[in-house]
């Protein structure tokens, strides 16, 4: 069995090593930093670790000031408190005057598991990439959770990086080339495209192995930049294979779907099936109950590019 | 050494500044504006270390304008101070003018945070604060709120993590008017009692006369010798301070005058310079 980890997990680990290289670099914490994984920055750098309490709005608020103020912030909490319960103080205070903050947001998606619907965020993305000019990250497993923090510590501007509890398989090797707004194509396919983000990467790798055996040829590209998205591998993708399936573990309202949609119904229209929460609520149960009871499994992938693929005969 | 009759000539020049845009602009906050006058000039006029030939200077004082409505109280402080031509804020609000109808950091030389949706200036004031500790500087944050304004819950929010982070180089002033759009604060929404409440944060709480500039000087004075803990100044104002046919009137909150009241309160005031 591949190796696992959790995204939010490389996360608290990068951390504590951007926290040596960068001397400007402070974090943030709303009472969560043992399960968001900053609390070992907090350990190694106590001066530049500040845990604001359950007070999500303020700590976003001082996050901006701290940025004003020429630091780079990385503020953490779980998705639901931070995409949601701050988000006009994200909008108004961080974006608009395009502050150095970036929102680290953990315990994303149904996955969270047993804690139920209150804490499992499913419009973040959504709500996250409606803001003029925040970048947007979704990393798939813990390889690329860590390029994608480096390269948000490392950008200039807001950004949200989108980060999971649960335990995902490595897909990605050490020396993996990652680059904001950039696609990347995991396995080539001609028939159709599975577009997948996060932790659904792993799903399209296995519907596109089960799609095989059906011998039909799937592509799969991982999408861990939701915005600025990469238009021209998707583009690509609609001419070369003529159908495209989108998977997340997001609302499929004005999640990746939506965004991949709004690049091809544009410049490429091609047949879509979009695999996500169907606008819905989650609840409590484990990650892969969930996953399976709202359709989120590598086999509704599968069953989306069939369904797409007798369409398209 | 505060010279009382510069800082004056200064708060009403502002407020002649303030009127003239705000009717130039055809809508705008005279109200809110007029109240903080005196407390912005004793700041910008006293007070506070700022250069305009040097907006970014690494050891100025920091102000944030938590109540982004009365943004033309701080362009004519600004104005007044040299930070740009005071004919430049007279295209207020208007299509292209850097002079947004709320204060923007990334536009306007001198505005240190972007503000306008209350309470959040505040919460940016305590991470300027901060910062202000990481980096060892001397400097002070100052903000001012309004007394309506405090009705958000993220204003209490900052409040406490500004007690409990020790914040001794922050200084709130409090814009205490009395009046909020809908009415009085009372009728709206009760905010008092202030002082008890920021006392029970663990804040200095002072109370002064927020159009007495000794008084207002005298309280920020008393502010830099806080220790470990965040200073607020209750500041009692009155709404449109200076323009008898606004003063205390709700209704001068979020409108324009026309021409007519326009003559007569830059009469009032002074009229031209």
């Amino acid at each position: 069995m591949a190796e696992k980890m959790a995204t939010r997990q490389a996360y608290g680990e990068v951390l504590v090593e951007l926290g040596a290289k960068r001397k400007d670099l402070v974090v943030m914490d709303a009472d969560l930093s043992k399960s968001t994984m900053t609390a070992n920055f907090g350990k190694t750098y106590p001066e530049r670790f500040f845990n604001m309490g359950i007070a999500e709005q303020n700590m976003y608020g001082a996050a901006a000031g701290l940025a004003a103020s020429g630091k780079v912030v990385v503020a953490s909490t779980f998705a639901m408190f931070a995409a949601g319960r701050a988000f006009e103080i994200i909008r108004n205070s961080i974006c608009y005057p395009k502050l150095n903050v970036k929102i680290c947001a953990t315990h994303a998606g149904i996955t969270v598991g047993e804690d139920g619907a209150s804490h499992q965020a499913v419009e973040d993305i959504s709500l996250m990439r409606s803001i003029p000019g925040m970048t947007v990250l979704n990393p798939s497993d813990g390889t690329s959770a860590r390029k994608a923090v480096e390269a948000a510590v490392e950008m200039d501007g807001p950004c949200y990086v989108r980060l999971g509890r649960a335990a995902v398989p490595v897909i990605y090797p050490e020396d993996m080339q990652y680059q904001i707004g950039k696609g990347i194509l995991l396995r080539d396919g001609k028939d159709v495209t599975i577009v997948a983000t996060g932790i659904m990467v792993n799903e399209a790798l296995k519907a596109a192995e089960a799609l095989k055996e059906k011998g039909v040829s799937a592509r799969v590209i991982d999408i861990h930049t939701i915005k600025p998205i990469d238009r021209e591998i998707l583009i690509r993708a609609a001419k070369e294979t003529g159908g495209i399936v989108t998977a997340e573990e997001h609302s499929v309202i004005g999640g990746l779907g939506s965004a991949v949609a709004e690049v091809l119904c544009q410049e490429a229209p091609v047949k879509m099936r979009m695999v996500g929460l169907k606008d819905t609520f989650g609840e409590s149960g484990k990650p892969d109950q969930l996953m399976e009871k709202y359709e989120i499994t590598w086999e509704n992938i599968r069953q989306a590019c069939l369904s797409l693929l007798s369409l398209l005969k | 050494m505060l010279n009382v009759d510069s800082v004056a000539q200064a708060a009403r020049n502002m407020r002649i500044d303030i009127i003239k845009a705000i009717s130039a602009a055809g809508s705008g906050h005279p109200g809110g504006s007029l109240s903080a006058a005196d407390v912005i000039a004793t700041l910008y006029f006293y007070k506070m270390k700022v250069d305009p030939k040097n907006p970014q200077m690494e050891e100025r004082d920091r102000f944030v304008l938590s109540k982004g409505h009365a943004a033309p109280a701080l362009y004519a402080a600004l104005a007044e101070k040299g930070f740009f031509e005071r004919e430049e804020m007279y295209s207020l609000r208007k299509l292209g003018s850097i002079f947004q109808g709320h204060p923007d950091m990334k536009k306007v030389p001198g505005v240190e945070m972007s503000t306008g949706s209350l309470g959040q200036g505040f919460s940016a004031s305590v991470g300027m604060a901060l910062a202000g500790k990481l980096d060892h500087r001397k400097s002070k944050v100052y903000v001012l709120l309004g007394d309506g304004e405090i009705q958000e819950g993220i204003v209490w929010e900052a409040a406490m993590s500004a007690a409990h982070y020790k914040l001794d180089n922050l200084v709130a002033i409090l814009d205490n008017n009395g009046l909020q759009i809908d009415g009085r604060n009372d009728d709206v929404m009760t905010v008092e009692p202030i002082y008890e409440k920021f006392e029970s944060f663990g804040w200095d709480v002072m109370q002064v006369d927020g159009h007495d500039i000794e008084a207002i000087a005298e309280a920020l004075d008393q502010a830099d010798e806080a220790q470990e803990r965040p200073t607020i100044i209750i500041a009692h104002t009155v709404k449109g301070k200076g323009v008898s046919f606004m003063e205390d009137e709700a209704g001068w909150h979020g409108k324009a005058p026309n021409q007519e009241e326009t003559e007569k309160a830059l009469a009032e005031l002074g009229g031209e310079r």
